[in-house]
């Protein structure tokens, strides 16, 4: 059916090259990045700066090949920080000075 | 190179940092965001799933609108999509997944599991249910209806769980005790050995 059907690399449904992967079931603890992205985003939606469509959207944008290498969350400030240039809340200038400044 | 293909932890410091020198948020905020967040667990599913269980007016209006049925408790819910609750029963189990990304009911169960946002999870739960089910050695009956329920991010879904047997008597917080994560998602249910490991050995 996969062959008949143009999927979104992120509509993983029933996606056939995954279907004899096991599932990994243990137990991963959320780490102090993980914990930040996921406040960032939330305090960003209660500012109303960012909807979860947006964050989807930006979620959905990233590459396949990325996609499946980046973390939950790796993804998710991918998201946001194209979410954040989009909307102009920062602009490219700001985050390659403050990079550059690390 | 594109900007977001910088390192993730480089690109969290420095979003952060603009944000906060711009005034957009405060280091405060993020604190405070971190520390709400992790108040939601699983516990809270559980307490609604025991309450359920021995009241059946509270049952009947975590089925009819699980929002209403977890701010009774005092759980807030406000600005999350709406939640349902599944009723899972002798002839039907319900399997809640997010195909298109993690779709979770996080007021009342926290922040989704590491496998519930995994692509094997995401693309096996909708085509082989019963082979997922089998992972966690849940083996349900061939006449129970296995019905996969597909979260969105505009409505979210939880599983009501049968009480199971031998609990007779029970009050809430001890049903609530046994009552796990995964049995709210339908990836276990209630189990019976654990159960009686509880009451005999309620500290572990």
């Amino acid at each position: 059916m996969d062959k008949d059907l143009f999927r979104a690399h992120h509509d993983l449904g029933g996606v056939s090259k995954f279907l004899c992967e096991p599932i990994d079931k243990e137990p991963h603890i959320l780490t102090d990045f993980d914990r930040e992205v996921d406040a960032i985003r939330q305090v960003l939606a209660a500012k109303k700066l960012m909807t979860t469509d947006e964050l989807r959207r930006g979620i959905e944008a990233i590459p396949e090949e990325d996609y499946h290498r980046l973390s939950y969350y790796q993804r998710w400030i991918r998201s946001i920080t194209d979410n954040m240039l989009r909307r102009g809340v920062v602009t490219e200038a700001e985050l390659r000075a403050a990079l550059e400044g690390q | 190179m594109n900007l977001l293909e910088t390192d993730s932890a480089a690109l969290l410091a420095a979003v952060r940092r603009v944000l906060i020198a711009k005034g957009v948020l405060t280091d405060a905020e993020i604190a405070d965001r971190i520390a709400k967040t992790e108040q939601a667990s699983p516990a809270l599913g559980a307490r609604m799933v025991a309450k359920g269980w021995l009241e059946p007016d509270y049952r009947a209006l975590l089925l009819e609108d699980g929002t209403k049925a977890a701010e009774t408790l005092g759980i807030m819910i406000r600005g999350a999509p709406p939640l349902g609750v599944l009723e899972n029963t002798p002839l039907v189990h319900n399997l809640v997944v997010c195909t298109l990304c993690s779709c979770y009911p996080r007021a009342v169960l926290g922040y989704p599991p590491f496998w519930f946002k995994s692509a094997a999870y995401r693309a096996r739960a909708v085509r082989d249910p019963r082979g997922v089910l089998a992972e966690w050695g849940t083996l349900l009956p061939d006449n129970v209806r296995v019905r996969v329920v597909d979260s969105t991010a505009d409505y979210r879904w939880m599983v009501l769980p049968q009480r199971p047997a031998g609990t007779e008597g029970w009050d809430e917080a001890q049903l609530a005790a046994i009552v796990r994560e995964g049995d709210m998602i339908g990836v276990t249910v209630p189990d019976g050995a654990r159960l009686r490991e509880k009451t005999l050995y309620p500290e572990r």
